[in-house]
């Protein structure tokens, strides 16, 4: 039994049921599958999130995104007047993810690729695009760098899905694709 | 100490049980269940405030809850109950005495004293970081001091473990190698000495740095490193609940392990990779190398889940054959159908191995594959699935061995046993539930940790899908089953030990706990191999279709998200 | 039993000699190094050096 000792002291030896080397045989192969498509989806595949990333300072990355929305501003949207940027497709595209807000509204055009930098300026925050549900850790002191290319046109909403703190469930930023004109 | 340690001899099982290994089973089990009911409780407050109708807790009191939920049931009930299963599964198995019942004592007040102090820095407000804490967001001092002094606790408790598997084997106390059951227990206590290692390179830093010593901290390498805590201690549970499944299994049906050699080989591939699962958190982070997430996440190649697989195979394989050999030959089924589904301890350890391998094992792989976990990160497919691993796998484990651990080690009659005949499938139905429409959820896009998911006091707007709302109220349905049936355990458990009917002579004869087993036929050399197991066979290819088929369909939801680089 | 070291490279008291792995897994002291440093070595350090060389943005 299993709450005894071996009753065999040899145990190693004794043989193995047909089924335990079938299933045995069928589960790590299946394991070399799953592992395989893994490293396959990075040759093959359109989904697979960039590893480039940069230590940055929060004003340093806060200076660029600036940069860019005094460039770029189309318009200002709500009471708070968050700016709405569209920087020009290929081009870098800055969202700073802060206490509590993701900032600021980004207009992309749909089919153009984008280079999209994330950064805290203080605690970790969730990149969470929805209803898309494409989802990335923020960190602050790092710049993640990553192409991405809107493949449909509308109103996308960024759900913070990392939690910090009180305001957390207020963290909700916006992203619009529009079509080529 | 040697020759002071006193022992009885179990009426039942005929083990030699040490006197000080036995109370300090009992102090574990007892401080284990306690925890199960406060961190329970917050639990249901959590899933009453995700539930949008009725969303009972404010924001600051949900945040507050979440993460005193997370560390009473996750780190406290746990890990107390795992020390009272590795006591067991040395002291109580090899007919040996516990090594250093006062270091034993001392480690129990440290983990105590310490899961106290984490409490109360909970309750205070200040601390309400979740279980993962992550920097450079802070609690109290005496948040990290409290897991600190906990982990510490638990450090001394596996060493005693580890003592005491040396007393047995240097006074002879078994012949030949130990039990399987002690051997699963050994690879719960190895990954527990990496999981406190990894909690104490990262914890002492961050109560330093809480206090103002250090200045800063990286918040990747935290995470790296921390979840090196977070994630293997909860492959110590999946170590020890699949101990938990194999002890069950022989004590109430006689089962033996179709092969000790597969078993075991099972079990070190758990020791050696279990813990690379860390990596399944760090899937989204910045920097880190595909080469490092592709390794690590998939367990170096799977070999993991392979070991789990075996066990899936191996622990249904183990009861058929017993079942078998006690003449329940007919079709693939019989011995199943005919199996003691009246007693708790065998129905909760088979819904604990079926809702670990379909819900929690299959959503865990899908979830820990590198692409995949961009359209799951964070969402509350997260909580979905660990909820399947650890509360419908181990906790259910764990309360179904407690009801032989209450006549055996308590030596008391199991009170209201009518009640305690459903409890099993009314927690796991609940805990299923729970699963289930979290992971739904999840798929949806909700995400985790979120008291408003309406967004009602945000700046700009955003609506969830209207099934996702119906997923929360069946979520916050399934937690009410799940409560019911962790307050009815829990009423069990206490009535039994503080007001039972004493195990007498009698009782033993008119309800015997250790079921009629297989006999001396069941332990013959390579005899399982006389007998096909029909049933346990199409068991496996149930699951292996099921699993081949959802990760290939996740895999499709993948390809038509946005593309990215 | 004196005569017969337990863990001994032929530690069987029938004098049986033992395989190579069923002396690893009897061995739960083995078996504590290799739990730990597989993962160690393989997580932990392999992942703080992948942290530590992030480069730092011009």
């Amino acid at each position: 039994m299993a709450i005894t000792p071996p009753e065999n002291r040899l145990w190693w030896n004794e043989p193995l049921h047909r089924m335990e080397i079938v299933w045995i045989t069928i589960a790590f192969l299946w394991g070399v599958v799953m592992f395989l498509t893994m490293v396959y989806w990075h040759i093959a595949g359109q989904q697979n999130l960039s590893n480039e990333a940069y230590r940055v300072k929060p004003d340093a990355f806060a200076a660029k995104a600036e940069a860019m929305v005094a460039r770029y501003k189309v318009r200002e949207e709500g009471d708070s007047k968050i700016p709405v940027v569209r920087p020009p497709a290929g081009g870098d595209a800055y969202l700073i993810a802060r206490l509590w807000e993701w900032w600021p509204i980004l207009e992309l055009e749909k089919g153009q690729s984008y280079r999209l930098h994330l950064s805290s300026m203080d605690w970790l925050h969730g990149f969470s695009l929805q209803p898309t549900n494409i989802n990335i850790q923020v960190h602050p002191n790092y710049e993640m760098v990553l192409t991405v290319t809107p493949t449909q046109s509308g109103e996308f909403a960024v759900v913070c899905n990392e939690f910090c703190g009180i305001g957390h469930h207020n963290m909700l930023g916006r992203i619009y694709v529009v079509d080529r004109k | 100490m040697a020759n002071a340690a006193a022992f009885r001899v179990c009426p039942e099982t005929g083990l030699k049980v040490c006197h000080h290994a036995e109370i300090l089973i009992k102090a574990n089990a007892v401080v284990a269940v306690v925890f199960l009911a406060i961190g329970g409780l917050f639990g249901l407050l959590v899933a009453l405030t995700r539930w949008p109708a009725v969303h009972i807790l404010p924001a600051d009191l949900f945040y507050l809850a979440l993460t005193a939920h997370g560390a009473d049931v996750l780190l406290f009930w746990i890990i107390f109950f795992e020390i009272a299963v590795l006591y067991f599964a040395s002291a109580v198995l090899l007919n040996s005495r516990l090594a250093a019942p006062k270091w034993a004592w001392f480690a129990f007040a440290l983990m105590l004293v310490g899961a106290l102090m984490a409490n109360v820095a909970v309750l205070q407000g200040e601390s309400s970081v979740m279980f993962t804490s992550y920097v450079p967001m802070k609690a109290a001092p005496h948040f990290y001091l409290g897991l600190i002094v906990f982990a510490v606790g638990a450090l001394i408790a596996c060493f005693v473990f580890f003592g005491t598997l040396v007393i047995a084997r240097q006074e002879r106390t078994y012949e030949g190698s130990i039990p399987l059951v002690t051997f699963g227990a050994v690879t719960a206590a190895v990954i527990a000495v990496y999981t406190i290692a990894s909690g104490a390179i990262i914890l002492i830093p961050t109560f330093l740095w809480s206090v103002g010593i250090i200045p800063h901290l990286d918040s990747i390498m935290y995470k790296v490193v921390w979840w090196g805590m977070g994630h293997s201690s909860q492959q110590i549970n999946v170590s020890a609940h699949v101990a938990v499944w194999y002890a069950i299994a022989a004590m109430v049906l006689g089962a033996k392990p179709l092969s000790e050699k597969v078993s075991r080989t099972a079990f070190l591939l758990y020791i050696a990779f279990l813990q690379l699962a860390s990596a399944h958190h760090l899937l989204v982070d910045p920097g880190i190398s595909s080469s490092w997430k592709v390794f690590n996440t998939s367990y170096a190649i799977y070999l993991a889940v392979l070991g789990s697989m075996i066990h899936g195979m191996s622990v249904p394989g183990a009861i058929e054959a017993a079942q078998r050999r006690r003449g329940l030959t007919q079709g693939a089924f019989d011995w199943l159908r005919r199996a003691p589904w009246g007693n708790p301890a065998f129905s909760g350890m088979v819904l604990s191995v079926i809702m670990f391998g379909f819900l929690g094992g299959i959503s865990g792989v899908v979830l820990g594959t590198e692409q995949l976990n961009l359209i799951m990160h964070n969402t509350l497919y997260v909580p979905g699935h660990f909820h399947a691993t650890v509360v419908a796998g181990t906790t259910l484990a764990f309360m179904a061995i407690t009801y032989l651990v209450v006549p055996l080690i308590f030596r008391k009659e199991i009170m209201f046993p009518g009640m305690a005949r459903w409890q099993p499938y009314l927690f796991g139905l609940g805990a299923m539930g729970i699963s289930f429409f979290m992971m739904g959820a999840g798929t949806l896009g909700v995400s985790r940790r979120h008291w408003d998911m309406t967004f009602a006091d945000a700046v700009l707007k955003f609506e969830y899908p209207p099934a996702a709302f119906l997923m929360m109220g069946l979520n916050g349905i399934s937690a009410l089953l799940a409560t019911l049936g962790g307050i009815m355990f829990i009423v069990i458990v206490v009535g039994s030990v503080f007001f039972g009917k004493p195990r007498d002579e009698a009782a033993i004869k008119r309800n015997p706990v250790i079921g009629p087993s297989g006999g001396a036929a069941v332990s013959q050399y390579g005899g399982e191999a006389t007998f096909n197991l029909p049933g346990t066979t199409i068991l496996v290819a149930v699951f292996f279709v099921s699993f081949v088929l959802y990760y290939f369909i996740n895999w499709k939801y993948l390809s038509e998200v946005w593309p990215l680089r | 039993m004196a005569e017969t070291p337990s863990g001994g490279p032929a530690g069987d008291p029938q004098g049986e000699r033992l395989p190579p792995m069923q002396l690893l897994l009897d061995n739960p002291f083995l078996l504590l190094f290799i739990g730990v440093a597989v993962p160690a070595v393989l997580y932990t350090i392999w992942g703080v050096m992948e942290v530590a060389q992030i480069p730092v943005a011009q």
